[in-house]
């Protein structure tokens, strides 16, 4: 290997190194038998164990399974519809909204909803997160199906049809095959933004309505703690069971 | 059915499917928006809230509204010096992502095709958990009593140098913001540097251009539009952190987000509040203005221009 390609080698592995060995820290840790998160003195499952009788800790997550499966049913309806429209139609106004919110900074969907929310009366709890959730998860599926129909030549609909199909058919035999992966990974993409979702969540939510991460945060708050490190593990694993499902389901549309 | 009838029927599902997903977005989006630039000019309510944009009496309708917010934020010097300290922040993060992305995606380019994926999936997928345990993970790195600072500090005392405090400082915010954000640069670099002809490489190779003349003459200029959208990336979330500078940062390394939060969660000043969010997306605008159109005059800029 000649220097400058070893010296490259190194800097991309010193790189890898800060994106992983943190994340590795916290794994290791939450199987640490120390109250501190400083030295490894024995192997233990106890702050796993702990868990499973931290009731705050259940009902945040019950909530945000619950939050997460609403706001994936909701944008994955409304977001298949907004890609259908995007790539059949020039729609300058859809286009701007679907598109405009992923670049506006968490915090200001955040205080914007949280006003609007006030002033119509809504109350703050689940529901107010399940609305503030579908906000920007629209976007992401509008924008995932959208790709996926970009690839479908618009003349096999027409020639479906002059074979003689029902409209309703030539939808499910042409439109539906090339538009499932879109929708998949769309419902995950919605599922895992929602379910991973904290400073947007952090002002929708009020006072009375926990969810994983805001449980998380408030933890964090108080003290540090190996629990956190057993959360963060049990998460990490769980999110990872979703992007391989992903992958496996959709193939394509996960590339980047 | 007739020609005209299905005609008909096209302008319908035209209708339904372009209307419905706008509607839900005017609802959800640009609505809670125009709401938020209104309540710049609001009165705050006695306990929190705003106070109405209206009252009425016997002389008829009035309109109860201020400029009272945008003074206090533009008069006021510890505004504009969070503001300005944001910015230093958010500059630093993309510089020092830039300054890990570059050898990363090149290493990535040059890799062989077939783990090409694998390495690009590998930045990715740290990305994919739970953002407020990578920023957790710092926090107990840096941390008084972690192995980390401890040997950090066994080393500066070897040099007689005094103990440092990571955690709640500056550094601990720029170190999470960078750790957040890195993948975004990364990926946009990555798609640029892939398109690049391996020739030119070579031909400044062979006309004696030593690794880094290469780099500088060559890689750099033609990766511009690749930095720009890297940089965007990074840098507009990285001005609006709140959650980062929050749990990393102490009192000195509060940013434009805190404020906001602060102005809603504790102060209860919503108007205000509203007003200092307005200004953060006016200032992103600007800066994602300013970047694309100095990019556009890059030599690289133009050659890449699409």
């Amino acid at each position: 290997m000649p220097a400058r390609s070893r010296a490259l080698w190194f800097a991309a592995m010193g790189v890898y190194a800060f994106l992983y060995l943190p994340l590795l820290i916290v794994i290791v840790f939450s199987f640490n038998d120390s109250r501190l998160n400083a030295r490894w003195t024995g192997f233990t499952l106890d702050w796993y164990a702990k868990l499973l009788g931290n009731q705050q800790l259940l009902t945040a997550a019950w909530n945000s399974l619950v939050i997460a499966l609403a706001v994936t049913l909701i944008s994955v309806l409304v977001g298949t519809i907004a890609g259908i429209a995007l790539s059949r139609y020039r729609a300058r106004a859809l286009s701007l909204l679907v598109v405009t919110p992923m670049a506006v900074p968490d915090i200001l969907t955040g205080v914007s909803l949280l006003v609007f929310f006030v002033m119509i009366h809504l109350t703050l709890g689940m529901q107010s997160v399940i609305l503030a959730h579908v906000s920007f998860c629209i976007s992401f599926v509008a924008i995932v199906v959208r790709s996926a129909l970009t690839n479908l030549d618009p003349h096999l609909v027409e020639a479906a049809r002059d074979l003689g199909a029902t409209p309703f058919i030539a939808f499910r035999k042409v439109v539906m095959p090339a538009i499932t992966p879109g929708i998949v990974a769309g419902a995950l993409l919605a599922f895992t933004l929602s379910i991973d979702d904290f400073v947007i969540t952090f002002f929708t939510a009020g006072a009375g309505t926990t969810t994983l991460p805001l449980q998380v945060y408030s933890m964090i708050k108080v003290s540090i703690t190996p629990e956190i490190n057993a959360v963060s593990t049990l998460l990490m694993v769980m999110t990872l069971s979703l992007v391989v499902l992903a992958s496996r389901l959709a193939p394509e549309t996960i590339r980047t | 059915m007739t020609r005209a009838g299905s005609l008909q029927t096209e302008a319908v599902k035209r209708r339904l499917l372009v209307g419905l997903p706008t509607l839900v977005l005017l609802v959800l989006f640009a609505a809670p928006t125009l709401i938020m630039v209104l309540a710049t000019f609001q009165f705050p309510d006695d306990f929190g809230g705003l106070a109405p944009a209206w009252y009425s009496d016997s002389d008829g309708v009035h309109l109860d509204l201020t400029l009272e917010n945008y003074e206090r934020f533009a008069g006021e010097a510890i505004y504009l010096k969070i503001f300005w300290r944001s910015l230093v922040y958010a500059t630093l993060t993309t510089l020092f992502c830039a300054a890990l992305a570059y050898p990363l995606a090149m290493f990535i380019t040059r890799a062989p095709s077939r783990i090409r994926d694998l390495l690009v999936l590998l930045v990715i997928l740290p990305f994919w958990s739970n953002f407020l345990i990578r920023v957790y993970a710092w926090m107990s790195i840096l941390g008084p009593r972690s192995l980390f600072t401890e040997g950090l500090n066994g080393l500066l005392g070897w040099f007689g140098l005094g103990p440092v405090t990571l955690l709640f400082t500056p550094f601990a915010v720029i170190v999470g913001l960078v750790y957040v954000h890195l993948p975004f640069m990364v990926l946009p670099l990555y798609a640029n540097l892939c398109r690049h002809d391996p020739a030119w490489l070579d031909a400044a190779r062979d006309l004696g251009a030593s690794p880094w003349k290469t780099f500088v003459g060559v890689t750099l200029p033609m990766s511009v539009p690749g930095l720009v959208a890297g940089s965007l990336l990074v840098f507009i979330p990285a001005l609006g952190a709140f959650a980062v500078p929050d749990i990393l940062g102490g009192a000195q390394g509060a940013m434009i987000g805190n404020l906001i939060s602060d102005q809603f969660l504790s102060a209860r000043d919503w108007p205000f509040g509203s007003t200092i969010a307005v200004a953060l997306t006016l200032f992103v605008v600007f800066i994602a203005w300013l970047m694309t159109a100095v990019a556009r005059r890059l030599p690289g800029g133009a050659a890449h221009a699409r």
